[in-house]
């Protein structure tokens, strides 16, 4: 447990000290400025509007930027659906793997434009090198800057004074790919590579086993590549069926480490980014800390749960829950990763969520269930939490009976009516989806664990896709018309209705001229905002999903 | 003021150039490049033994568990996931089958068995056993070898990772490479 210990501080501390200044690079890159990359990359920028036909300073307004988005996603969804559909005829298809059903490539188009990465099919026998590299990669790199795009066009509407534009989709887009989403990966893919993970084009390799000569097949792929973005862009779909718990994905405490690092990072700097933008730290601070709080109190209740709350079995030693883990990883790393990548919206996993303790299971479900704004999804994240700051700032101004204020804009009842659409899309759809797969009679027979942990398979589901997250209980069978229809929907609606409303916020905010705070303005920064904030994300949570996680996770703790 | 193409145009060029950049180019480069400097673990890292009249042969991965049922192996975890709840009935049968077998093949030894011979990985192919149940099967070993205890300790020794740092994962014993060790092939 020491040790647990000792590597979940070395954790925070490596998260923190690296968020900082690749906060501030980030930062720089978005508004424009300089950095040591520049050199070499503007160039290319530059290239890249002359064949789009855009002009660089040419700014959107909220309708133009939030077209531009949907049609650019629109794009990347049509093409992979395609893809995947056709991927027989296309190129490396030697492993034999056929085309996709429509529906299951519905399903992964629909996830992967989403940034969510919910996988219904398993990647070393459903997708070619083809499709992985060509179609998932890419969505993997273009949802997470199209996510990064929007929380900068909604930080430079709360800036902008009686402004009618907000940035380019284009310029912000390019610049967050060129600058910050593809460097990183090039660094940590090389040093996953020399820890072990995988990166050819050659095929999978077949060796006969030491003790009974069958033939065992080793798959390999380009996967090296994929892994080092899924990870930075909260993108988290495995290149292979047992995502980061396979070993040539996730091979040494090394590569555990630094992939479980990078799950955070991008979101965590991006607290950083929005402190410097806004021209007060402080206010980057207060969300940085908020979200570390309910990140700690999870990884304490997951770690101990898994730790000491084990069954204990007639002529075994006793120990921690190592069902679905790996012994590198332990029951510490594994507990960390998990609370990690369901904080974010990442979905990787390098443990199996379904063989988790009840209660830990349960922490991992809530903290998807708040609305991925733990961190949350490269972008997505920041900017649902200010949707909770707006609300906030909001309910705080109702207690005292002022207008409420935030960076010195008037909060009004349109902004209200946007960030309510921001707050209740994703419990709406994801109760309504749980709802419906329960009320389908076929339902018992896509579960492998019975009673509550049964139903507990399926919310995991629903929520992981109403949420944008993608990790899975992965005892649930996925890949039914059903589930690939309804989660399909439901993944493309968590994920644009809130990021549209986000961009139409951002407009209603430019527009809005500054007030300057005077003595009785509430003010955002300080500890009592961060007690009030965390209790509203708290409430909402639990008054949405009470009733649900006691049918699942607490009915299964109280008949273990 | 707003033409369609206005969007359009710039949408599909802009996807055509992040396929070709972040998917093909982006690709690419990194597999050249691990293809270059790490050329073992980029393709698999396999086990490549070199027999006695000077052929090469390919035992398997170090990452990939295979499957070992007889005495004289160090046998590593359950082959196969089972998503299984840690608590429910299922897994408590699954668990007894698991202990029972443990017993059949070993029964002298009454020592509780570590738990990670008992459970399922996430992988289903996990490599690695821990020291502790690497331990609970060397005297098993060295009796179905008819070898010292000690030899069989030191191969295990051999074989152990350590955490990174001293602190971060766990200590772990590569099961097959103790068994090639073990057959004289490592």
């Amino acid at each position: 447990m020491k040790m647990i210990i000792l590597q979940d501080i070395l954790y925070v501390s490596l998260l923190i000290g690296l968020s900082i200044p690749l906060g501030i690079y980030i930062y720089k890159v978005m508004t424009g400025q300089n950095v040591f990359l520049t050199p070499i990359l503007s160039p290319v920028e530059s290239g890249i509007y002359k064949l789009m036909g855009v002009k660089c300073d040419e700014e959107m307004g909220a309708k133009r930027y939030a077209l531009s988005v949907l049609v650019f996603s629109g794009i990347g969804f049509i093409f992979l659906w395609l893809m995947q559909m056709l991927q027989g005829i296309l190129p490396f298809h030697e492993a034999g793997i056929k085309g996709t059903s429509w529906h299951l490539a519905f399903n992964t188009a629909a996830s992967f434009v989403s940034n969510t990465n919910w996988q219904a099919y398993s990647g070393e026998t459903g997708m070619t090198y083809f499709t992985q590299f060509t179609g998932l990669t890419v969505q993997n790199f273009v949802s997470a800057a199209t996510g990064i795009a929007v929380v900068f066009a909604l930080i430079r509407g709360l800036v902008a004074k009686e402004k009618k534009t907000i940035g380019s989709f284009w310029v912000d887009l390019t610049r967050t790919t060129l600058y910050v989403l593809l460097p990183l990966p090039m660094v940590l893919a090389i040093v996953l590579v020399s820890q072990g993970v995988v990166q050819t084009f050659g095929p999978y390799k077949e060796v006969a086993m030491v003790e009974n000569g069958a033939v065992q097949t080793i798959p390999l792929g380009p996967a090296a590549s994929q892994i080092a973005i899924k990870q930075l862009g909260t993108n988290g779909g495995g290149f292979f069926g047992a995502n980061s718990a396979f070993p040539l994905e996730n091979p040494t405490a090394l590569s555990n480490l630094l992939q479980v690092l990078s799950i955070l990072l991008i979101p965590a700097s991006l607290c950083v980014s929005f402190g410097k933008a806004v021209k007060d730290s402080s206010q980057g601070r207060v969300i940085y800390l908020v979200m570390m709080f309910f990140f700690a109190v999870s990884l304490i209740a997951v770690t101990a749960s898994e730790q000491f709350t084990a069954p204990y079995f007639v002529g075994a030693a006793a120990s921690a829950n190592m069902e679905g883990k790996e012994v590198i990883h332990g029951a510490g790393a594994s507990s960390l990763w998990a609370v990690a990548t369901t904080a974010a919206s990442n979905g990787s996993v390098n443990s199996m969520h379904d063989s988790f303790t009840p209660l830990g299971g349960m922490v991992l479900m809530f903290l998807m269930q708040l609305g991925e704004i733990v961190f949350g999804g490269v972008g997505s994240g920041l900017y649902g939490m200010l949707a909770f700051v707006l609300l906030t700032v909001f309910i705080a101004g109702l207690m005292v009976g002022r207008t409420p204020e935030y960076l010195g804009k008037k909060v009004e009842p349109y902004d209200m009516k946007i960030v309510c659409l921001l707050v209740l899309v994703p419990p709406l759809v994801t109760l309504i989806g749980t709802a419906a797969a329960v009320s389908m009679p076929a339902a018992s027979s896509w579960l492998t664990n019975s009673g509550a942990h049964g139903f507990s398979e399926i919310l995991y589901a629903f929520t992981s896709m109403g949420n944008n997250n993608g990790s899975a209980f992965s005892g649930f069978n996925a890949d039914t018309v059903f589930t690939n229809l309804t989660g399909g929907i439901i993944m493309l609606l968590a994920r644009f209705l809130p990021m549209t409303a986000a961009i139409y916020l951002a407009g209603n905010m430019a527009g809005k001229k500054t007030v300057a705070g005077g003595e009785g303005t509430l003010s955002t920064s300080n500890a009592m905002f961060a007690g009030l904030l965390i209790g509203v994300i708290f409430i909402i949570g639990a008054l949405s999903f009470l009733p649900a996680l006691a049918l699942g996770p607490i009915a299964d703790y109280f008949t273990m | 003021m707003m033409g369609k193409t206005n969007i359009l145009r710039p949408a599909f060029i802009c996807f055509c150039v992040m396929t070709v950049l972040c998917g093909i180019l982006y690709t690419a480069a990194i597999t050249g490049i691990a293809q270059i400097l790490f050329p073992k673990q980029a393709n698999g890292s396999m086990i490549t033994v070199t027999l006695k009249d000077g052929s090469k042969k390919e035992y398997g991965s170090e990452l990939i568990a295979q499957e070992f049922t007889k005495p004289e192996y160090l046998i590593g975890r359950p082959m196969g996931t089972s998503n299984l709840s840690p608590i429910g009935k299922e897994q408590k049968d699954l668990v007894q089958e698991r202990i029972e077998w443990w017993h059949s093949i070993d029964p002298e030894n009454t020592a509780k068995i570590p738990m990670d011979l008992i459970t399922a990985s996430g992988s289903g192919a996990d490599p690695h056993i821990s020291p502790e149940a690497a331990q609970y099967q060397t005297a098993r070993i060295a009796r179905e070898r008819n070898i010292s205890e000690d030899a069989v300790k030191a191969l295990i020794e051999k074989y152990t990772t350590e955490p990174f740092l001293g602190i971060w994962g766990e200590r772990a014993v590569n099961v097959l490479k103790v068994n090639l060790a073990l057959d004289g092939l490592l």
